[in-house]
């Protein structure tokens, strides 16, 4: 392994730093809470002759993601950052950019959408984004969004996958607050993701194509299918990358995270920074005898179906934990979780619970609560809120 | 590349290439035909440089040689921006005694001269 | 340019070719081909959804010979910025060696409308590239709706003339004088009523350094409701009754390029079309709104001979 340095930075300046390393050939952005951070400091980069890349300083999201899609079908390595209504100003041209096959690397520093204007975390901006055809991964601290960064790079790019990626973290709970980070050398990230080498690149005047044709019946459908199998890669190819990273950093994170999962009775799943609070628990309640344990999904798309079933094969219950809601639906991680439960010969109780939206965070005593109401065996059809101030009703408690 | 294919072959991102365009047989659409008459064309190119659709066959040295029919879509702009009244337009079904058009080489000229 | 250059015009290959789905008789790819006829580099085009995009790409034919990209209809502005940025930098980097030039291209609709904002950013950033505006003065792909650049009166399928609407019922917005406004090197405004006018402006318009406008008045023979042929004199009556002045803004410095020497009345040009013919039904004429019309070309004539330093 070669030189390391220990920094105490935040989930943004982790993410900008690790943009720093790779240096991009072109980055556009447009401020918004509470990412602006990452497009600040790499402006100030570029600005100091720290980076040789180009900084675009778009005048909307939506020129931001359509200046991104431009230069990286051009055939450069691109690079972003949003949050918000800022993704959801963006969301027309995520299934463009897919389609495209450019691999854009994504900071989605995780906000709620409005209404109401709320500048805090929750899930909500992301998973509309489920459907877009870019590969999603959540970060729980900064140290993963470091390492997911440089993955990212070489995952999205690697021409079996040919997909954008976005490295989500949880807004302020992440992206604000300080925490030691481990820092490769600017030689082995460079070393690491390499050079792009571009497919069809649009400056390649020798060789003349055209993107985003109108296209009839008779070849949609198939131009669809042949995006999907870059995603139906990306787990096996994110296997190798995450070797190759490991004999750097000593870290190699697996789709699904397995905290003490093994011979759990009682799981609660859950993404991201919220993750480390449950954990914490599980602790708790093991000192106490309680087999707890705990699944932190980090690939939502692919999402690693096969891994999370085998890990929650023959437990006792399964709480899961979403960050927003599906607003007449299942909530999408639970949704997610049940239908890849659908194939175990036996059938294993999920409760849906939706919290922390808006930023309202998770308490040690409400992921206790969860596991408590496993315990006893209580289940209900109805998705649980957590944390939410309600009208006491004794008939409606569940 | 013309037939749909397999979801195994298309080419990635949405990919057409250059030119393909070449392919398809525009002059399919007409209904009335240009006719250069040689005799009056002094190859001031005004046909050439207002056609919508590069249909006028030109040789060497600029000079007007014909329709390029397999792409003319009979518009009638030519015969309209000529200054020599070199050009005048002619219903198709007057043509319809010639060889099926199916799989003309584009390019190929009709020239024909009165 | 004079004619002896036509021929040397005649050798180059047009960076659109044949085979493309656009109606017999359209402006759009005349447009289109007279503009790049007169660009001696390689280019690479970015197109809004439209017309001309959507039919010279048609699955899986391009008429384009020359690299091309469609991304949405809002963002020409913004996908021609992205692509020239990633130029700039991988020819500073060494990975790319020859010089290249941007075009983008959008109808008023996705000009003049839903991709002015896009368009304004890359005007002000200052990127090295060249709109071009192919004005048919409506939403023609999608069947005639008004758009910002449909004149006074015009009936379009979304401002239609009825027993209690004359029509489209806002004047026009005059998006090269926007343009001119964000202070780019070159603007440009013409029509199809000569081609070398067309051509020279394109030319000058890609040699130019920085961003530059041309906003070139092109027919739609279906929607305008005149013959597939008429093209070219449509656009000459446009321009003699001053319906769509031509003229140049380079640094700021306004010159007229054409003064019709047989001037044309608003009205010659309005009867010649039928997307104006409720304004002449008899019974029902409103040839109040021909007289306006003519007084707001007059008026506009004078500002700009004011601006020209006439």
């Amino acid at each position: 392994m070669s030189n390391k340095i220990k920094v105490m930075t935040s989930g943004n300046l982790a993410f900008a730093e690790a943009m720093r390393q790779i240096d991009p050939d072109v980055v556009a952005a447009y401020p918004i809470t509470p990412s602006t951070e990452i497009p600040m400091k790499f402006a100030d980069f570029v600005a100091n002759g720290r980076v040789t890349s180009e900084y675009i300083a778009v005048e909307s999201e939506h020129s931001a993601i359509s200046a991104c899609v431009g230069a990286s079908a051009a055939g450069a390595r691109v690079m972003t950052a949003s949050s918000a209504n800022g993704v959801a100003l963006m969301h027309e041209i995520f299934p463009i950019a897919a389609s495209f096959r450019t691999p854009i690397v994504f900071g989605l520093v995780n906000r709620s959408l409005g209404a109401p204007v709320n500048i805090h975390c929750d899930h909500s901006d992301s998973m509309p984004e489920r459907d877009s055809g870019w590969i999603q991964i959540y970060c729980e601290d900064a140290q993963e969004v470091y390492d997911s960064v440089l993955l990212a790079v070489r995952l999205a790019e690697d021409p079996r996958v040919l997909t954008p990626v976005f490295v989500c973290q949880d807004g302020f709970i992440t992206s604000h607050c300080y925490e030691a980070v481990e820092l490769l050398s600017d030689e082995a990230v460079k070393n690491f993701v390499g050079e792009r080498t571009p497919q069809y690149p649009l400056l390649d005047t020798d060789d003349p194509v055209s993107y985003g044709s109108f296209t009839m019946s008779e070849y949609y459908f198939e131009i669809k299918r042949n995006q999907m199998e870059g995603m139906n890669n990306v787990l096996s190819v994110y296997a190798e990358l995450a070797a190759e990273l490991e004999r750097e950093t000593g870290r190699n994170y697996r789709p699904v995270e397995n905290y003490r999962a093994d011979d759990a009775d009682y799981l609660i799943v859950v993404m991201s920074s919220a993750a480390g609070v449950v954990k914490d628990v599980v602790d708790e309640l093991r000192e106490e005898g309680v087999k707890a344990g705990a699944l932190r999904v980090r690939f939502f798309r692919p999402f690693p179906r096969r891994e999370l079933a085998s890990l929650a094969k023959g437990k006792r219950g399964v709480a899961v934990l979403d960050r927003s809601a599906s607003i007449g639906g299942t909530a999408p991680l639970s949704s997610e979780v049940k239908s890849a439960l659908y194939a175990l010969d036996k059938r294993v109780p999920v409760q849906e619970y939706i919290f922390g939206l808006g930023g309202r965070d998770l308490y040690a005593k409400d992921a206790r609560a969860v596991f408590e109401k496993m315990i006893a065996g209580e289940y209900g059809e109805e998705a649980r809120f957590i944390g939410l101030l309600e009208k006491d009703d004794e008939d409606e408690r569940a | 590349m013309s037939k749909p294919q397999s979801w195994q072959e298309v080419p990635p991102g949405t990919v057409a290439f250059g030119a393909s365009a070449l392919k398809v047989q525009t002059g399919l659409w007409r209904s009335s035909r240009p006719v250069v008459d040689a005799a009056k064309c002094v190859s001031c190119l005004k046909c050439w440089i207002q056609c919508p659709d590069d249909s006028i066959a030109l040789g060497s040295g600029g000079k007007v040689e014909g329709i390029n029919l397999f792409f003319c879509k009979g518009c009638g702009l030519c015969a309209k921006v000529c200054p020599a009244g070199a050009i005048s337009m002619h219903p198709e079904s007057g043509f319809a005694h010639e060889e099926q058009r199916d799989g003309e080489h584009p390019g190929e000229v009709g020239a024909h001269v009165k | 340019m004079s004619a002896l250059n036509i021929k040397e015009l005649t050798k180059k290959e047009n960076p659109l070719t044949q085979g493309h789905r656009m109606c017999p008789g359209c402006g759009a790819p005349t447009a289109i081909r007279q503009a790049l006829m007169g660009v001696d580099c390689p280019v690479v085009v970015v197109g809004a959804t439209g017309c001309m995009e959507v039919s010279t790409t048609v699955y899986p034919y391009s008429a384009w010979r020359v690299p091309f990209m469609h991304i949405a209809f809002e963002n020409a502005g913004a996908g021609i910025s992205g692509v020239e940025t990633a130029y700039r930098v991988l020819r500073r980097k060494g990975k790319i060696g020859k010089e290249i030039k941007f075009i983008a291209f959008g109808g008023d609709g996705g000009t003049y409308d839903i991709g002015l904002q896009s368009l304004s950013g890359a005007l002000e950033r200052g990127h090295d590239f060249t709109y071009i505006c192919y004005n048919n003065q409506g939403y023609m792909n999608t069947g005639a709706q008004r758009s910002s650049a449909t004149p006074l009166a015009a009936n379009a399928t979304t401002s239609p003339a009825g027993s209690t609407s004359f029509g489209k019922l806002q004047r026009a917005k005059d998006l090269t004088e926007i343009v001119a406004a964000h202070n780019i090197p070159y603007v440009a405004q013409t029509s199809l009523h000569n081609p070398f006018d067309l051509i020279a402006k394109v030319k000058r318009a890609v040699e130019t350094p920085g961003p530059a406008f041309v906003n070139v008045l092109v027919p739609c023979p279906l929607f305008w409701k005149i013959d597939a042929s008429e093209q070219a004199d449509i656009c000459k009556l446009a321009v003699d009754s001053k319906f769509w002045p031509v003229y140049e803004v380079a640094e700021g410095k306004y010159s007229l390029s054409y003064e019709p020497k047989q001037p044309r009345t608003i009205e010659e040009f309005l009867r010649a079309q039928g997307r104006y013919s409720h304004l002449f039904k008899k019974g029902s004429e409103r040839l109040d709104l021909v007289e306006e019309a003519q007084r707001d070309a007059d008026e506009s004539w004078a500002k700009l001979l004011e601006k020209c330093g006439r």
